[in-house]
């Protein structure tokens, strides 16, 4: 099949700029909703981020063709891998999209929206960082394990 | 010698056992393990004299320089004698110090027993790594001693103060003996008859060493972590703290002494560290008012001397420095353990109160006096011995100049004997303190002590006393220590009398000056509460534990935001900072085509304007539709390049992502939140494009970088021959890429059992609730119907066209799904494909019919469907395994069936059939949880609702709780 490598390289040295602008565009945005606090944006975000990607494959694939079966032309058929990867990309966002948006719905079930709020530990943390503190697990206790008993302090009893 | 190490493991190991039947007899029983050790090293004292060390080698991880390599030198001898031999005492000790009754028994013998083990390994080990692992074991075991009692804050601060102060020494001693292993050897023999130079990476090993061995020793600045220790109890102090752990320090001082004596720093560190050390011992022990931390800090005291004469180098120093750990930890354990008896028998510690105690407890009196005459150095006990060869050989130092030069060696000198001066004086205060009838004190009252409790330390008085008489005998046993050193004259015998020399002068002096610092006791205290405490480590220790403590805080507060866009920004940002920037600046941008048909164009902008619509938007249906837009957007370029199966699959889940999405958002709020303040839109957007347009830098030079062949160039030839299919894209899925596709079908059998969980929460719905079953208001009196479930919903949500046609697609669209499965092989379409499409008519009848309708037309568990799907996939992926053939391997079998003719059927097809099956499961769970789950939150609701407004609404009956 060395009919078909050459050609595939060829074609995919030449890029398609229309389908490159259209992953930039869908990427781009993509990127902008993921951003977001709304998980529902979040979501579709990576939605668009995955179908932008998918066009990516269509550029790295090369030049279009004819559908790839056995019996067509193989130096005029579309690279069949690519394909077979998006495929299962397609899937599983299928699953990811029912997975988040169940996340969502269970999120506004429980905060009455669906924005992912800021880490509370973290924010306590900040609120120690900037007043100076320790954390809550640090020991702050200055009494020596040894010296209760010195002359200084003369009058209490040893431990016992 | 690894069997007297199996041998306290086993003790440790029964230990509890044993504790729990005999009760504190178990201490004798576990006594055997160090005392059995103790006769076999005495067994070997001629072998060991002779310089016939007993060896034993067993290879652990030869590949790393690890060997469970043992053998007996005079030094470890000496160690080894004392460890066993004080550790059998003190256990038996224990019988009487416990009580029955003790509910920690259990824990302290074995932990105990295993301490004493391990530091018996850590005397006898002769490879570096081997001795790091017993380092750090009786640490470890120190650190369970002394918080015996976990539930006083005390203790427990105590025993980490212990465990950081000499983990933290331990670590440096381990990046030191990497460093000698890497660039020499971890075998200690080795290092020590063949000695590296002293290059710079040589010291810097030597010096980490040392910070290992002065920690363990207790030397400033770490001195602190000892008197905390006494926490523990009195047996733990006895032994730890006296004979073994403490010595573990000194052991490894001694150890390299012969071969890093002459290093830089050497000196500075342990003649220099040990003899402050000693002073400051001293003049705190003297403030001390309960008697055991009153010998704790003399030990601190005492080990810095010791530390001091073996750090010195000389082969006399060498013999003194054996002669001082054998008198300390002799008189120093009897101390500790009397301390134990008057604690348990007058039942304080403290010497204010303590009075006449010595005439009550004689059995003890005696031997603790005889130790402390031991411990002050008075003639003709093992301490003055040991002390006359400690001033001897600094006094050899003084006359020849070597190893220290002249200001210093007269330091050390007079250093030695104001640190005696002080020994002197504590040593009066404790024997005073302790036993003496103090006028204006009221007797305290003394229980008689049992004889057995007195046994341990009057055995190590008497040795305090023989140890002395007898050591002229002794020097021999010890001298070949001392011929390793390169420096000094052969070192003088041991012995009580060498005529009248400096040396004995300079311990008279000191003797007498601790008695008049005695005498004046009350005029010492008032200076020493005068002067402030200039050394206090325990006060550095804790503000570095608050500097570490505030550091964390500081930088999990910078780094860790909480804000999920800000974590999600970082590594966006650090993408195009890195890969995007190098592509834009660095890559070499290819000839470029403008499309391969106009069409792809005209698709683009529709995607892109769709896309950029979506930021735009605040209704949460329309950007859905959007986004739906430019997926049914991308399924035409699919068509576009030549990708059928590709655009089925993308169009059948475009449709299903619409209707998923519909089900779930239409109970969340239309619009989406605003946040009108928020700056952050414009730089979200602004990081989206620089996000998009790295991606399209990266594609073109990628695109342009290409050189070698692509892997599919084979695919059309292998998929027919080895994969029997004409469809090469299914055949890369169920055959040539298999192992991608069962992956993927395992992420989604995963996430359909969370998209259930989330909705179910509790459990995976498994309650089927079908329309023929219920007992429902029938509007037609029972004639036939299009679909069942129809009747279950409200009128004003049911529509009779839909249900029509429901009822005429639903089977069509079932056989089309097979169509697909089967076909696929040849044809466009597949396992997926066809799992879509079936899942698709049961979204058709449920939104028709409602959630009784879905299960009329799936009466069945969609976790069993997810799971059988899997099992039949992965079954068939074993399968040819049966028939000696690989893992996914696909055979073609051609048979005759009447009725159709030839039939060719290709065994991947099933392995499609199990991603089909997943697939109709997981589009069932999904329809499940965000239909019917939602569905029934609802009628919940409203029915809690209905009930508090008005419990005769009959009229919502139709909402049938189920």
């Amino acid at each position: 099949m060395t009919t078909l490598a050459p050609a595939l390289i060829e074609s995919t040295l030449q890029p398609n700029i229309t389908l490159v602008l259209v992953t930039v565009g869908l990427v781009a945005a993509g990127t902008a909703l993921a951003l977001d606090r709304s998980l529902v944006r979040v979501l579709l975000g990576m939605v668009l981020i995955g179908n932008g990607i998918a066009v990516l494959y269509l550029v790295i694939s090369g030049r279009a063709g004819r559908a790839p079966f056995v019996g067509e032309d193989p130096a005029a058929i579309s690279d069949p891998l690519p394909q077979a990867m998006v495929l299962t990309a397609i899937v599983i966002s299928l699953a990811t999209i029912g997975f988040l948006l169940a996340l969502s719905y269970r999120l506004w079930q429980i905060s009455g929206t669906d924005d992912v709020p800021d880490d509370a530990e973290d924010a306590r943390i900040q609120r120690l960082a900037l007043e100076d503190q320790t954390s809550s697990t640090y020991d702050p206790s200055e009494e020596s394990t040894t010296t209760s008993d010195e002359l200084a302090d003369g009058d209490r009893s040893p431990r016992r | 010698m690894a069997q007297l190490l199996l041998l306290h493991l086993l003790a440790a190991a029964l230990a509890p056992w044993l504790a729990k039947v005999l009760r504190t007899k178990a201490f004798p029983v576990l006594a055997l393990a160090p005392a059995v050790s103790f006769v076999w090293l005495l067994s070997v004292s001629s072998d060991v004299r002779a310089g016939n060390l007993p060896t034993q080698r067993i290879s652990w991880v030869p590949g790393l320089g690890i060997d469970l390599d043992f053998r007996v030198t005079t030094l470890s001898w000496v160690l080894g004698l004392l460890v066993t031999g004080v550790g059998a005492l003190v256990l038996l000790y224990c019988t009487w110090y416990f009580t029955d009754r003790d509910p920690t028994l259990w824990r302290f013998t074995s932990v105990f027993t295993a301490f004493a083990g391990a530091m018996l390994g850590l005397v006898l080990t002769d490879n570096l790594l081997v001795l790091y692992v017993f380092w750090e074991l009786t640490t470890v075991f120190s650190y369970l001693l002394i918080g015996h009692n976990p539930a006083s804050s005390t203790n427990r601060r105590a025993a980490m103060q212990a465990l950081i102060v000499t983990t933290f020494g331990g670590l440096a001693m381990l990046v030191g003996i990497i460093i000698l292993g890497v660039h020499h050897t971890y075998s200690i023999s080795a290092l020590i008859a063949d000695p590296p130079p002293l290059d710079t990476l040589t010291v810097a090993a030597v010096v980490l060493l040392l910070v290992g061995a002065l920690s363990k020793s207790a030397l400033v600045p770490f001195h602190f972590w000892l008197p905390g220790a006494m926490a523990a109890p009195t047996p733990v102090s006895a032994y730890l703290h006296a004979a073994a752990m403490v010595k573990a320090g000194i052991y490894l001082v001694a150890l390299l002494a012969p071969a890093f004596a002459g290093a830089p720093a050497w000196h500075a560190l342990t003649v220099g560290l040990g003899l402050f050390t000693m002073l400051v011992g001293g003049w705190r022990a003297l403030r001390q008012h309960d008697i055991k931390l009153l010998l704790a800090y003399g030990t601190v005291s005492q080990l810095g001397f010791i530390v001091a004469i073996a750090g010195l180098g000389t082969k006399a120093s060498a013999l003194s420095a054996l002669a001082l750990v054998i008198a300390h930890a002799l008189f120093k354990s009897t101390l500790f353990l009397t301390v134990g008896v008057v604690d348990k028998c007058a039942g304080t510690r403290d010497l204010r109160e303590l009075s006449g105690v010595g005439r009550r407890l004689l059995p003890v009196a005696v031997p603790a006096t005889l130790a402390g005459l031991s411990m002050a150095g008075i003639v003709p006990l093992a301490g003055f011995v040991s002390k006359e060869s400690a001033l001897e050989s600094l006094w050899e130092d003084v006359q020849t100049s070597a190893p220290l030069p002249a200001p210093w060696s007269w330091l050390a000198i007079v250093g030695v004997v104001a640190g005696s001066a002080l020994t002197v004086a504590y040593t009066a205060r404790f024997l005073w303190g302790t036993f003496a009838t103090k006028p204006g004190v009221a007797p305290t009252p003394v229980k008689a002590a049992h004889p057995g409790f007195v046994l341990a330390p009057v055995l190590l008085g008497v040795a305090c006393l023989l140890v002395g008489l007898l050591s002229p005998l002794e020097s021999p046993w010890l001298l070949p220590y001392a011929v390793d050193f390169p420096v000094g004259a052969e070192p003088q015998s041991l012995a009580l009398w060498h005529g009248v020399t400096v040396p004995l002068m300079l311990s008279l002096v000191s003797v007498a000056v601790g008695l008049v610092l005695f005498a004046q006791r009350d005029l010492v205290a008032r200076v020493q509460s005068g002067v402030p405490s200039l050394v206090d480590g325990e006060r550095g220790f804790a503000r570095t534990l608050r500097w570490v403590d505030r550091g964390a805080v500081e930088t999990t507060a910078v780094t860790q935001r909480g804000s999920l866009p800000i974590y999600l920004a970082g590594i966006l940002i650090v993408f195009v900072a890195l890969p995007g920037l190098a592509a834009v600046t660095r890559g070499t941008v290819p000839d470029v085509r403008l499309w391969d048909n106009p069409g792809q164009a005209v698709v683009g902008v529709v995607v892109v304007t769709a896309a950029v619509l979506v930021l735009v938007t605040r209704r949460r249906l329309t950007a859905v539709m959007l986004v739906g837009a430019t997926g049914y957007g991308v399924s035409l370029l699919f068509i576009l390049h030549g990708a059928p199966d590709l655009a089925i699959t993308q169009m059948l889940v475009e449709t299903v992502s619409l209707v998923v999405f519909v089900l779930a958002l239409r109970r969340l709020p239309t619009k989406f939140t605003r946040h009108p303040h928020s700056p952050s839109r414009t730089w979200r957007i602004a990081l989206g494009a620089a996000v998009g347009a790295s991606v399209g830098a990266i594609a073109l030079v990628a695109s342009g970088g290409r050189t070698a062949e692509p892997v599919s160039a084979g695919f059309p030839t292998e998929a027919y021959a080895f994969g029997h299919g004409k469809n090469i894209v299914n055949v890369t899925l169920v055959d040539i890429r298999a192992w991608d596709t069962l992956g993927e079908v395992s992420v989604l059998v995963a996430a359909a059992t969370g998209i259930a969980s989330l909705i179910f929460v509790r459990t995976r719905n498994t309650r089927i609730s079908r329309a023929t079953s219920k007992s429902l208001p029938s509007s037609n009196g029972g004639r036939g119907t299009w679909l069942h479930g129809g009747r279950t919903m409200r009128k004003e949500k049911r529509s009779v066209i839909f249900e029509v046609v429901t009822r005429l697609v639903f089977h069509i669209m079932l056989a089309a799904s097979l169509f697909l499965l089967f076909a696929g092989h040849n044809q466009p379409g597949g396992g997926f494909a066809g799992g879509l499409v079936a899942g698709l008519a049961l979204v058709v009848r449920y939104l028709a019919g409602g959630r009784y309708e879905l299960d009329e037309a799936a009466p069945f568990d969609a976790g069993l469907l997810v799971g059988l799907g899997l099992l039949v996939a992965v079954g068939s992926a074993l399968a040819p395994l049966a028939f000696g053939g690989t893992i996914l391997e696909t055979t073609a079998v051609d048979f005759t069936l009447p009725p159709w003719g030839e039939v060719h059927l290709v065994t991947s097809l099933v392995f499609d059939i199990g991603v089909y099956l997943i697939v109709v499961g997981m589009m069932l769970d999904i329809v499940r949880s965000l239909g019917t789950g939602i569905d029934r939150q609802i009628a919940e609701e409203e029915a809690a609702e209905t009930e508090e407004t008005d419990a005769s609404a009959a009229g919502q009956a139709e909402v049938a709780r189920p």
